[in-house]
C-alpha cells in the first residue's frame, strides 16, 4: 500500500510545496525592501505621536464597530431563532448574507446615498424642517459602514449557533414553565456567550484591516486607519519611511491579533441553519411579537436601504452615457482580465495546498507536520501582510519601472486575498472526495492525468467553479490592491468608480456601482459555501 | 399526587396524517405505549403535553379540560430519549429548573433537590456537568427533576432507548420504585415488549394514528 501510494504522494506534495514557495517568495520580496528602507530611524517614526494616534484610532474604531455590531445582532438573532415561521424569514436570512458578497466600495456608495449629505436621510430631515444636514464623514461614517457589513454577519453566526441547539431544549424549557426571557437567560445566552469570542475576533480583524470604507467615509486625517495612512503616505505625501513604518506596525498588529484569534473557538456557520423543522413554543404574547418584529425590521431596513439605493441610483443613471466612453470598456476589460486570472490562480493555489495537506496528513513525521502547518499558514498569509502592505513593498521595488508589471502584481495580490476563501470552499470537498476514492483509485491503478480526468475532475469541478466564482467576486470589487497603482497604469472598474466619485461624475459612479453589485452578488451566490443555502431553499 | 387522563374523541390532522384518539387512562396507572414508528405515539404525547392542540374533541387531565392550556401550565412532566438536560448547566441547576423556571429557590428547595438526587442514586453529583455523566446518569437527573416537579402525569418518550440492556433493567426498576411511592400516572413509549411487560400495568398499541388495543 505504501509503495503503491508512492507516486501520487510525491506529486501532490511537490505541487503544494511549489505553491508554498511561490506565495512565500512573493510576500518576502515585498517585505524585504520595507525592512531595508525602514532600518534607519524606524523606531522614531513608529513611536511618533502621529503614528501612535493612527494606531490608537485603528483599534478604537474597530472596537466600537465590533461592539455595536454584536450588541445589535443579539436581539435580532434571538428574535429570528424564536420565530422559525416568521413571514419571509428565508429572504431575511438571505438579505443578511448580501453584504458579504457586496464590494466595500459599492457598500460605501449605498451608505452615502442613504446617510450622506445629499442622502435619503438628510432629504427627509430637510422636509421635516431641519436646516442643517447631518454629516457622517469621520468616525460615525466608519461605524455606520462597519455595522452595515458586520451586523448581519454577526446575526447570521449567532442565529446559526442558536439553531444548532437540540430542538428538545425548546419543548423542555416551555414545559418547565420558562418564558422567552428565561429561555434567553438560561438557554440562549450561554450558547451565544460561547460563540462571542470567535465572532468578536473575526469582526475586529475585518474592521481593523478595513481599507475602502475608511478611505471613503473617514473623510480626513483625523479618522484614518493604518491601512489608509499607508496608502496616503505613498500616494500623496510620497513619504516611504512613514509608509514602511506604518506597514511594519500593521504586520505586527495583525500577527498579534491573529495569534489571539487562534486561541479562540472559530466562528463558523458550518452545517447550520439546517433545522428548518424545529418549533418554538414561547414568545406568543403580543408585546414579545412586537418587540421581535421591531428588531428584525430594524435590521432589514438598515441592510436593505443602501442596497435599494444602489439599485435605484443605478437604474436612473444613464448606462448609455457610460458605455459610450472608451475608458469604461478599457476598465471593464482590465477588471475582467484581473478578476478572472486572479480567481484562477487562487483556485489553483488552493487546490495544490489542500491536496498536499491531505496527503501530508497521513504522515506523522515531524517534517511533514511542519510542512503542513507552513502550507496552512501560507493560505492565510494575506491576513498578516495585507494587500496595501504587499502593494507598498512592490511599489517601492518597481518605482515606476515595468510597464505591464503592475497588472500582474495586482492580479497576484487579488489572488492571495481570495485564497483563504477559496481554501474554505475547496478543502472540505477535496478531503471528503479523497477519503472516498483514494483506496479505490490506487487499487485500480488509476494514476496521473487519467485520474484527474476520470476520478477527480467530475467530482471536484463544482467546488472548483464555486471557489473560482467567489474569488472572482472578491477581486472584481477590490479597490485596495489597485489603489496604489491605479491611475495611468491600471484602470479597473472599482478604480474608475472611485475616481468618478472624486470628480463629481456621480452618474457614472452610480452606473458602475449597480453593475458591480449585480455581477459580484451573482458570483458570490454561485460561490457561497453550501449547506446553508441548499437547506434554506 | 395523581390524575386521570381522558382523551375524548380527540381528532387531529397534521399534513397527510390523521389521528383519532379515544381512551380513558385511570389515575395512578402505569401504561406502556407501543406501535410502529410513525404511528402516532409521539403525537399522542404532544397532545397530552400541549405541544399540539386537537382539531376537535377534548383532552382532560384530572377532569379539567386542557385544550387551551399551554404546556407549562399542564400537570405534566416530560422525559425524552436524550437532551433532557441543558448541557451548559450543572446537575443541581438542571434539577432546580423543575422547581422554578428562573432558578429562584427558597431555602428548603435546596434540601429537596439534594433528597431527589439521593433518591435516584446521584447524591453529591450536584456540581457535575451533564457532559461528564454517563447516559444512564443523565436520565437519572431527569428523573430527579420530575420528582421535584411533583406533576401528577409523567410522560416518557423512549427514555431508555440509548442505554444498554443491563442498564435498562436497572433504570426500569428505579422508575417502578418511584411510581410506587409517588403514584403519578405514567405513560412510557417503548419498543421492547419485555420492558412493557415488566414495568407497565397494561399496554396500549397505536397503529395508523389510532389506539388499536
Amino acid at each position: 500500500m505504501a509503495k503503491a501510494a508512492g507516486r501520487s504522494f510525491n506529486a501532490d506534495i511537490a505541487a503544494g510545496t511549489l505553491a508554498l514557495c511561490g506565495i512565500a517568495g512573493f510576500v518576502l520580496a515585498a517585505i524585504f525592501p520595507l525592512l531595508r528602507i525602514g532600518s534607519s530611524g524606524l523606531t522614531e517614526v513608529i513611536f511618533s505621536a502621529r503614528t501612535l494616534y493612527i494606531l490608537q484610532f485603528t483599534l478604537w474604531q474597530a472596537f466600537l464597530s465590533t461592539a455595536l455590531s454584536i450588541l445589535c445582532a443579539i436581539p435580532v438573532a434571538s428574535a429570528l431563532a424564536r420565530r422559525p415561521q416568521f413571514p419571509g424569514r428565508i429572504w431575511i436570512v438571505r438579505l443578511m448574507a448580501a453584504p458579504m458578497g457586496l464590494p466595500a466600495l459599492v457598500g460605501a456608495f449605498g451608505i452615502l446615498a442613504v446617510w450622506g449629505r445629499q442622502g435619503i436621510l438628510n432629504d427627509g430631515l430637510n422636509a421635516l424642517g431641519f436646516e442643517r444636514p447631518i454629516s457622517i464623514y469621520g468616525l460615525s461614517g466608519i461605524l455606520v459602514a462597519h455595522v452595515f457589513f458586520n451586523w448581519p454577519l454577526a446575526a447570521r453566526l449567532i442565529l446559526a449557533g442558536l439553531e444548532r441547539l437540540p430542538p428538545q431544549y425548546w419543548r423542555l424549557s416551555v414545559s418547565l414553565g420558562m418564558g422567552s426571557w428565561q429561555i434567553f437567560r438560561f438557554v440562549e445566552w450561554p450558547a451565544i456567550l460561547r460563540l462571542l469570542p470567535g465572532i468578536a475576533g473575526l469582526i475586529f480583524m475585518l474592521c481593523a484591516t478595513s481599507f475602502t470604507l475608511v478611505l471613503l467615509l473617514g473623510g480626513g486625517p483625523a479618522s484614518t486607519t493604518l491601512e489608509v495612512a499607508i496608502y496616503q503616505a505613498l500616494k500623496f505625501d510620497f513619504d516611504p519611511p512613514l509608509a514602511v513604518a506604518l506597514s511594519l506596525l500593521q504586520v505586527g498588529l495583525m500577527g498579534l491579533l491573529l495569534a489571539a484569534l487562534s486561541l479562540m473557538p472559530s466562528a463558523q456557520e458550518d452545517r447550520a441553519l439546517t433545522q428548518m423543522g424545529y418549533r418554538r413554543y414561547d414568545g406568543a404574547g403580543l408585546s414579545m411579537r412586537l418587540l421581535d418584529g421591531v428588531f428584525i425590521l430594524a435590521l432589514v431596513v438598515f441592510c436593505a436601504s443602501p442596497l435599494v439605493a444602489v439599485a435605484a441610483k443605478g437604474v436612473s443613471a444613464s448606462i448609455v452615457d457610460l458605455t459610450a466612453r472608451p475608458l469604461f470598456w478599457r476598465a471593464a476589460g482590465t477588471s475582467a482580465l484581473i478578476a478572472g486570472s486572479a480567481a484562477l490562480i487562487s483556485v489553483f493555489l488552493a487546490y495544490c495546498l489542500s491536496v498536499a495537506r491531505f496527503t501530508l496528513g497521513e504522515n506523522k513525521a515531524g517534517y511533514a507536520r511542519l510542512l503542513s502547518a507552513l502550507m496552512s499558514g501560507a493560505g492565510s498569509l494575506i491576513l498578516v501582510v495585507p494587500p496595501v502592505v504587499l502593494a507598498t513593498g512592490w511599489f517601492l521595488v518597481l518605482r515606476g519601472r515595468g510597464e505591464s508589471l503592475p497588472i500582474i502584481l495586482v492580479t497576484i495580490i487579488n489572488a492571495l486575498m481570495a485564497l483563504p476563501f477559496a481554501i474554505r470552499v475547496l478543502e472540505p470537498a477535496i478531503v471528503s472526495h479523497r477519503l472516498r476514492v483514494e483506496r479505490l483509485a490506487q487499487s485500480l491503478g488509476i494514476l496521473g492525468l487519467a485520474r484527474l480526468r476520470i476520478v477527480d475532475w467530475p467530482v471536484l469541478r463544482k467546488p472548483l467553479a464555486m471557489g473560482w466564482a467567489f474569488a472572482a467576486a472578491l477581486s472584481l470589487g477590490d479597490l485596495g490592491a489597485v489603489a496604489l497603482f491605479g491611475g495611468n497604469q491600471i484602470v479597473t472598474l472599482p478604480w474608475l468608480m472611485y475616481s468618478s466619485l472624486g470628480s463629481y461624475r456621480s452618474d457614472d459612479a452610480a452606473a458602475i456601482a449597480f453593475l458591480l453589485a449585480i455581477i459580484c452578488l451573482t458570483l458570490a451566490i454561485a460561490g457561497a459555501p453550501r449547506g446553508t443555502q441548499e437547506k434554506a431553499i | 399526587m395523581t390524575a386521570d387522563i381522558d382523551l375524548d374523541n380527540v381528532r387531529l390532522k397534521l399534513g397527510n396524517a390523521e389521528f383519532h384518539f379515544h381512551r380513558h387512562i385511570d389515575a395512578g396507572s402505569f401504561v406502556a405505549v407501543t406501535g410502529p414508528s410513525g404511528s402516532g405515539k409521539t403525537t399522542l404525547f404532544n397532545l397530552i403535553a400541549g405541544f399540539v392542540a386537537p382539531d376537535t374533541g377534548a383532552v382532560r387531565i384530572g377532569q379539567a379540560i386542557m385544550n387551551d392550556t399551554p404546556p407549562a401550565a399542564r400537570p405534566v412532566s416530560l422525559i425524552f430519549q436524550d437532551h433532557n438536560l441543558f448541557a451548559h448547566l450543572n446537575v443541581f441547576k438542571n434539577v432546580a429548573l423543575g422547581i422554578h423556571p428562573a432558578l429562584r429557590l427558597k431555602g428548603e428547595d435546596r434540601a429537596r433537590i439534594d433528597v431527589a438526587l439521593e433518591e435516584v442514586g446521584l447524591a453529591g453529583f450536584g456540581e457535575r456537568m451533564p457532559g461528564s455523566l454517563s447516559g444512564g446518569e443523565r436520565q437519572r437527573v431527569a428523573f430527579a427533576r420530575a420528582l421535584v416537579r411533583k406533576r401528577p402525569v409523567l410522560l416518557l418518550d423512549e427514555p431508555f432507548a440509548s442505554l444498554d440492556p443491563h442498564l435498562r433493567v436497572e433504570m426500569g426498576a428505579l422508575l417502578t420504585k418511584l411510581h410506587r411511592r409517588e403514584g403519578a400516572t405514567i405513560l412510557i413509549i417503548t419498543h421492547e415488549p419485555a420492558e412493557a411487560e415488566r414495568l407497565a400495568n397494561y399496554t396500549i398499541r397505536i397503529e395508523n394514528g389510532r389506539i388499536a388495543g
